[in-house]
């Protein structure tokens, strides 16, 4: 693997995709400097205006009619008419006569608030090896996928990705048999650190980055607290109705016998999750 | 064309006209709005594209939907277009239609992004859309991106000057056309109620388009509540002297269309709900 930041991680796997697949289209505000509208051809990634009403509505048009459209956009909430009402349904509105293969990156400050939309996929990394891993595979997925790129994230450095990744998969990023933290983007950086510093009590936390706020994979989270039988849930998204809620309540739901306590927090603060841990 | 071919060609757009009346009357479409659908998808070839807005149903009629399957979809039937899970938001691709949609502005953001990928494969798109989407942000914004990118697509807005929630002077600033043309867009105004002139319309801005021209946007104003089939049937006569007796069988012939898809729509199933379709594709 090669060392990379997340911004470079993107470029690479955006590069790739555009390399591999002619259908890949990439257009969005500030998206074509790096060399990659020389590369592969200014009608194949070019700038637009800061406008997300234009650029969702045309990233689900032209994924109807073939295209695999990878879009940058400032304001995911202005962009969200076009994914909700017109993307997400329109495979299974049409019965099946056509998929919306189409990615919309986004800058977020914190979690996302769409994880209810059904037929949208949401992948959250927290890694430039990731980013570069899902990107590439949302690129190849015939769903409408949201691709949020955390703003203290997006300054983290680590390897870049080879292979496209899976999208609904967590990952055990600390192995720990007491206590089950899960979180996202940022907050996972942000369990790690709560680990750390609650391994010097002796409290041995196992971390689940999620990957994917939707669909999410709350399997990986009910193998864990089998061991651990505690859970806190972080995200550093709105409390009410995000991926933590719908988190917490599955496995509430489904892994009820395994479960001694849960805890749900929207801070994304290592001493509140410390203090949560602690009082458990 | 010939006048026999003319004849010909007019005859069968007054059968999509009447399919369209004749079906809108059963699922309580106002009647009035169907010679700008059907003049405007005649000047179309297979690889075009069309959005709709809401009641759609007249572009997919008039782009050759099965009116059966397409009344089924519309009462949410299992043997309609879209196995029911579509509503009045027909989807049918095999007849070209991208969609029909309900929110305002959607079509015109459909045919957008469409029109971005037919500009590399070939083909063009066309919106259709009310006066109220003329002050959405959808128009602005999408007819920037169509005019910047020199897109392959034609904006249709069927206007009564009368917008959704009142008259059009008391919602929408300025002239309608002004608005196109600040971007850079060639606009034309034309009566809807009239099918030559509206299909002459489209032929002209089709041509201009597949030249390469970039966006074009027509004006359909219904400036008056003349009915486009009478306009019709007394064209047929003056133009071609096309025979009462000819029109009136594909008056009846359409009528026993309707009756037959209405009887089987209401015959069929709903979709079967112990059998949800799948989250993603």
């Amino acid at each position: 693997m090669t060392p990379a930041d997340f911004r470079a991680a993107i470029a690479q796997a955006l590069d790739e995709e555009l390399a591999r697949d002619e259908s890949v289209v990439v257009f969005g505000a500030g998206i074509a400097g790096g060399g990659l509208a020389e590369r592969h051809g200014a009608d194949r990634v070019f700038d637009t205006p800061v406008s997300e009403l234009a650029l969702a509505g045309a990233a689900f048009g032209a994924a109807v009619a073939g295209l695999r459209p990878v879009v940058a956009v400032d304001t995911l909430a202005l962009a969200m008419d076009s994914l909700v009402n017109q993307a997400a349904p329109y495979w299974r509105r049409s019965g099946g006569q056509a998929s919306v293969p189409l990615v919309v990156r986004a800058a977020v400050r914190a979690g996302a608030q769409w994880e209810g939309a059904p037929g949208l996929k949401i992948v959250a990394p927290s890694t430039p090896a990731d980013a570069g891993a899902l990107l590439k595979a949302a690129v190849r997925d015939d769903n409408p996928v949201v691709f949020l790129e955390h703003e203290r994230v997006r300054e983290i450095a680590g390897d870049a990705a080879e292979e496209p990744g899976v999208i609904g998969e967590a990952a055990v990023v600390r192995p720990g048999d007491d206590v089950t933290l899960a979180g996202a983007m940022w907050a996972v950086h942000e369990c790690l650190a709560a680990a750390e510093e609650l391994a010097d009590d002796g409290i041995e936390c196992e971390v689940i980055d999620m990957r994917t706020l939707r669909p999410l994979d709350a399997r990986t989270v009910l193998w864990s607290i089998e061991r651990t039988n505690r859970l806190v849930v972080v995200d550093d998204g709105p409390r009410s109705g995000g991926w933590a809620a719908e988190g917490a309540a599955l496995v509430a739901q489904e892994g009820l016998g395994d479960l001694d306590d849960l805890r749900r927090i929207a801070v994304p603060d290592a001493a509140a999750i410390v203090a949560q841990v602690r009082a458990l | 064309m010939s006048e026999g071919k003319k004849e010909g060609r007019f005859l069968e757009l007054y059968r999509r006209m009447r399919l369209i009346r004749r079906l809108g009357e059963a699922v309580g479409s106002p009647a009035g709005q169907e010679a700008v659908p059907a003049g405007v998808c005649d000047a179309l070839g297979a690889d075009d594209r069309v959005a709709a807005g809401a009641d759609g149903h007249r572009q997919a009629l008039a782009l050759g939907s099965d009116p059966q399957a397409l009344l089924a979809e519309l009462r949410g039937r299992a043997t309609g277009v879209c196995g029911g899970r579509a509503g009045a938001e027909v989807i049918d691709l095999e007849h070209r239609l991208v969609g029909c949609f309900a929110g305002v502005g959607g079509s015109i953001a459909a045919a957008t992004g469409t029109a971005l990928a037919l500009q590399r494969s070939g083909g063009i798109a066309v919106a259709f859309f009310g006066d109220a989407a003329v002050d959405h942000g959808y128009f602005h914004e999408c007819l920037n991106l169509a005019k910047v990118r020199e897109l392959p697509v034609i904006y249709v807005c069927e206007s009564s000057h009368y917008g959704e929630s009142g008259a059009f002077e008391q919602l929408t600033a300025g002239e309608m056309t002004a608005r196109p043309q600040a971007f850079g867009i060639p606009t034309i105004t034309i009566d809807a109620n009239d099918v030559w002139t509206v299909r002459k319309t489209a032929v002209e801005a089709v041509e201009r388009v597949r030249a390469g021209m970039g966006p074009h946007f027509i004006e359909a104003l219904r400036a008056e509540p003349r009915d486009p089939l009478a306009v019709v049937r007394a064209g047929l006569a003056e133009r071609y002297g096309t025979a009462a007796e000819a029109v009136g069988r594909v008056d009846a012939e359409v009528d026993e269309q309707i009756a037959a898809a209405l009887a089987a729509a209401d015959a069929a199933p709903f979709p079967d709900p112990g059998a949800p379709v799948p989250e993603f594709a």
